[in-house]
């Protein structure tokens, strides 16, 4: 039996939008490797063996096909998004756990693939950095070697938390958050720190830049539109830079606020994921310009050094308010047809 | 002039393959190298508006064009003869409609004479418009871009809205339909003919002849025949390949910037729109005297030898595919092109005035579609919209049959083109969930007119019953205290009319019992006329003026009662909003 027109589709399937995230993602894996080690790539392997797991169990129990949705690799995008936000030398049981929040409660609980109101991924990190703010902001120094970075993910956890000093460095949002506490520091004397580069976190400047490639190439093959990276970027550039503009002693420069912590990471593929986002091209720049907006106000005012994910929460929850103020004028609508001759 | 030309974009549209090449190598394969089929099964009902009458029985012979339909009303278009032969039924037959619902068909079986009717052209530059325009639907021409809408009727446009461009639609936007494209490229003059005629009729000073520049022969030809009839006021434009740049409200705005809003008419801003093969069909039932017998289809998908061919009404779909080289692996017929045409419930029904194209499917041709997944809200369907719709919005109302948020979302504006469907990676079949909604909200529309009406109708007989009741007793005090005054009165003046002593004689005749009831039922008759009257005592020949006055009040009441009920109605009704289809 056939089925009804259309009889001819287009080469396009959720596993091809996944697996294309997935690639846009492999420049930053790569930087991150290039820059800090292997941990990334042992966490990695923890947040998707992890997600796989989490996904099968919950497929099972909801009678769902298992071929069918774990094929469609959103549980491998959801697991590659943790592992790259959380510390790459975090314990190895905060990733999975993380992982398995995000699975269990925000996708499956609510519904599953495309029900979901909140990013999974978000909520994994900020579940993990209320319950565990300590190990969520340890991040590793530069270059470090395997064996260290194994033992502070997979060793004994006192030993562990000792080692942990030696190893860790600040980010450099965290070292202004901290800095700019103490009386007569400025925002030029803390750059000189070890946390900083030339343009953002020492090493992460490469990272951010690597997402920014991914993300552009995401643009290019039309699986994220321009509105959400534009609108977010240029938000965060236009408050963080008046705020600048106003007191660079005692705040950072845009570029900074552009290239450190999780702004890139959030502008390419966190705000942009479709089932938690805005979907109309005037509110995905509105929802985006929001959460840019609370991104600065908790970095510079804020009790967390970053704030990408808290943004994008409080933004998932606003997005079928500002989808259905900004739905676009129908075709013949424009010039104001009368309501009543809609029908 | 084509390259001076600005030319509008719509949103949207979708890029299929084309899969033209096949089917448009050869030239159109004319009636007369076609064999006859063995019989022809001729539907009644081939266009919109009204179902036209059989004009013969079975065992009647008829001649080829011989009118075997009369249109029902001017809202309809009249059905002719393919062929000479012999009537063998009049029965129903199954349409050539997805459904496999039958229609009353006019069922030939030909003699191989192939003899005409008396057939004459028309003289219409001299004639009146409406005789023209009569004679197009008895020639039963109709709109053969798909929608079959009486082009008589279309052609009225002019009377009420100065026409401003008439828009010839050579577009042809559906992949593997071919016909459009083969008929301009040989009939090119024939089809200027009949786009005269047309500008003749609807008074339109410029006519715009809109083709997807992926056609180029076409553009050629049809631009050459423009130049040779020096006539500057017809222009060939192409128009870019974008599915779907050949809906009518799409190729409107393409070409003159102008959109028209669902529910409105092209013709409310000056604009018609004709198909190419209309043009040409009009010109043979003008200029020839032809009436609408045949039309140019495409046959194509999995046969041997795409192609073109002109095929006469009520020919079996499978004879014809048969003359381009059966493949054993066909499981289906679809009709029209892959992106909004319709499977046929059988091989064997009859092409119609709508059939533009035949798709022999195969499950190698068009493969089932894939496992229908979440919708992930991706978006990639309001940008392939090219109406502007939200379309994942309406699936997710639609789904959840909150119909009456999927027309929040504006469900009738959707043209039900496919590119939703098309672009989905979650392989939703979209538009069948549209298709749903509308079916829905129309059959709950019909219920709730059906439901209202018989309210209406209900307290209409409640009022009129008590309303007869009340005058019938009215009438009986009346009378009564009438009867009364006049045996009062001879009491005083002695008598004289000779009715006076009448009136009072049934009263003595009845018991006391029964008297004093009827003193009741007066005394109150005649409180109530006091009350409505507001003056006591008058003499009875007044009364009846009085009394007529009164009902005229009431009924005047009533009428006002029953409109403050339907206003409030009609608030309650635009509160959840509603569709007029």
């Amino acid at each position: 039996m056939i089925n009804n027109s259309p009889y001819v589709r287009a080469q396009a399937s959720v596993t091809r939008v996944m697996l294309k995230v997935l690639l846009a993602l492999l420049p930053a894996l790569a930087a991150y490797v290039w820059q800090f080690g292997i941990g990334i790539l042992v966490q990695l392997a923890l947040a998707i063996s992890t997600a796989l797991a989490c996904e099968a169990l919950m497929l099972k129990v909801r009678g769902k096909p298992l071929e069918l949705f774990l094929g469609d690799l959103s549980a491998v995008v959801t697991a590659s998004l943790i592992a790259m936000a959380f510390p790459s030398i975090a314990p190895w049981w905060v990733v999975v756990v993380g992982t398995a929040m995000a699975i269990i409660v925000a996708k499956h609980l609510y519904g599953g693939l495309g029900q979901n109101p909140f990013n999974p991924a978000m909520v994994a990190y900020a579940i993990m950095i209320v319950a565990f703010p300590s190990l969520m902001t340890q991040w590793p120094s530069l270059h470090l070697d395997t064996a260290s970075q194994l033992h502070a993910i997979f060793g004994n956890s006192d030993a562990a938390a000792r080692a942990l000093d030696a190893i860790t460095s600040a980010t450099p949002l965290d070292a202004l958050r901290t800095g700019l506490r103490a009386a007569g520091s400025s925002v030029e004397s803390l750059r000189q720190g070890p946390a900083f580069g030339w343009l953002g976190g020492q090493g992460m400047e490469w990272v951010a830049g690597a997402y920014l490639a991914g993300g552009l190439w995401l643009i290019q093959q039309r699986i994220i539109t321009w509105h959400i990276p534009v609108a977010f970027l240029g938000a965060l550039a236009v408050v963080s830079g008046g705020f600048w503009l106003a007191d660079s002693a005692h705040y950072a420069s845009p570029l900074l606020h552009l290239m450190a912590g999780g702004s890139m990471l959030g502008a390419f593929f966190i705000l942009t994921d479709p089932v938690s986002a805005c979907t109309t091209p005037r509110g995905k720049l509105i929802f985006a310009a929001g959460a840019a907006l609370i991104v600065f106000l908790i970095r510079a005012f804020g009790a967390y050094p970053d704030g990408v994910a808290f943004a994008t929460l409080l933004l998932n929850i606003c997005v079928p308010l500002i989808d259905m103020k900004t739905q676009p004028p129908v075709f013949g609508h424009k010039l104001g047809t009368p309501p009543e001759k809609r029908h | 002039m084509n390259a001076l030309r600005k030319l509008f974009t719509f949103n949207g549209g979708v890029k299929p393959a084309t899969n033209k090449a096949e089917s448009s190598r050869d030239p159109i394969v004319r009636l007369d190298q076609l064999p006859l089929p063995p019989q022809f099964v001729v539907p009644l009902h081939q266009s919109v508006g009204g179902i036209p009458q059989p004009l013969v029985t079975a065992g009647e012979r008829v001649l080829k064009g011989q009118r075997i339909g009369g249109s029902d009303g001017n809202f309809s278009s009249a059905i002719h003869a393919p062929t000479s032969g012999t009537v063998i039924a009049v029965e129903p037959r199954v349409m050539a409609h997805t459904s496999g619902l039958t229609m009353l068909s006019v069922v030939i079986e030909p003699d191989g004479k192939d003899e005409w009717v008396e057939i004459q052209p028309l003289d219409w530059r001299s004639m009146d418009a409406n005789a023209v325009r009569d004679w197009l639907r008895d020639a039963g021409v109709v709109g053969l871009g798909g929608a079959v809408f009486p082009s008589h009727m279309k052609l009225m446009a002019g009377r009420k809205t100065p026409m401003k461009t008439l828009v010839i639609n050579g577009a042809e936007c559906e992949p593997f339909i071919t016909c459009d494209d083969l008929l301009m490229r040989e009939r090119a003059d024939k089809i200027i003919a009949g786009i005269r005629i047309m500008r003749e009729l609807l008074g339109a000073p410029e006519v715009l002849i809109g083709i997807e520049d992926n056609k180029p022969e076409a553009i050629a030809t049809m631009t050459a025949a423009c130049t040779a009839n020096a006539d500057a006021t017809i222009q060939t434009i192409a128009v870019p390949t974008r599915y779907p740049a050949g809906g009518a409200k799409q190729l409107i705005r393409v070409l003159t910037g102008i959109e028209v809003p669902h529910g409105q008419r092209s013709t409310d801003y000056g604009v018609q729109c004709f198909n190419v093969g209309t043009a040409y069909a009009i010109h043979e039932a003008i200029d020839l005297g032809h009436p609408l017998i045949s039309r140019m289809v495409t046959i194509a998908g999995n046969v041997g030898q795409p192609r073109n061919y002109e095929v006469l009404f009520g020919t079996p779909m499978d004879f014809i595919v048969r003359q381009a080289g059966w493949k054993d692996d066909t499981n289906a017929f679809i009709m029209g092109g892959p992106m909004m045409g319709f499977r046929m419930p059988a091989f064997d029904v009859p092409v119609i005035k709508a059939t533009n194209c035949i798709i022999a499917a195969s499950p190698r041709l068009f493969a089932p579609p894939p496992p229908e997944m979440p919708c992930i809200r991706c978006g990639e369907c309001a940008r392939a919209c090219p109406t502007d719709l939200q379309p994942f919005e309406m699936y997710w109302h639609s789904r959840a049959k909150n119909f009456g948020k999927v027309q929040e979302y504006n469900l009738f504006d959707c043209i039900e083109c496919g590119c939703c469907s098309y672009v989905c990676p979650s392989h939703i079949p979209l538009v069948d969930y549209y298709r749903f909604s509308k079916t829905e909200i129309w059959a709950r529309e019909r219920q709730k007119n059906a439901a209202d009406e018989a309210r209406v109708r209900f307290e209409q007989r409640n009022e009129r019953a008590e309303r007869e009741k009340r005058e019938k007793a009215e009438k009986l005090a009346a009378r009564t205290a009438a009867a009364r005054a006049a045996s009062a009165a001879p009491a005083a003046t002695t008598a004289d009319s000779p009715t006076a002593p009448e009136a009072p004689a049934p009263t003595p005749a009845g018991d006391d019992g029964k008297k004093a009831l009827i003193e009741a039922a007066i005394a109150r008759a005649k409180a109530k006329k006091a009350e409505a009257a507001g003056t006591e005592g008058e003499a009875p020949v007044v009364e009846k003026p009085v009394r007529k006055v009164l009902s005229e009040e009431e009924k005047k009441a009533l009428i006002d009662a029953a409109l403050e009920r339907a206003k409030t109605k009609k608030q309650a009704a635009a509160e959840k909003p509603v569709t007029e289809e």
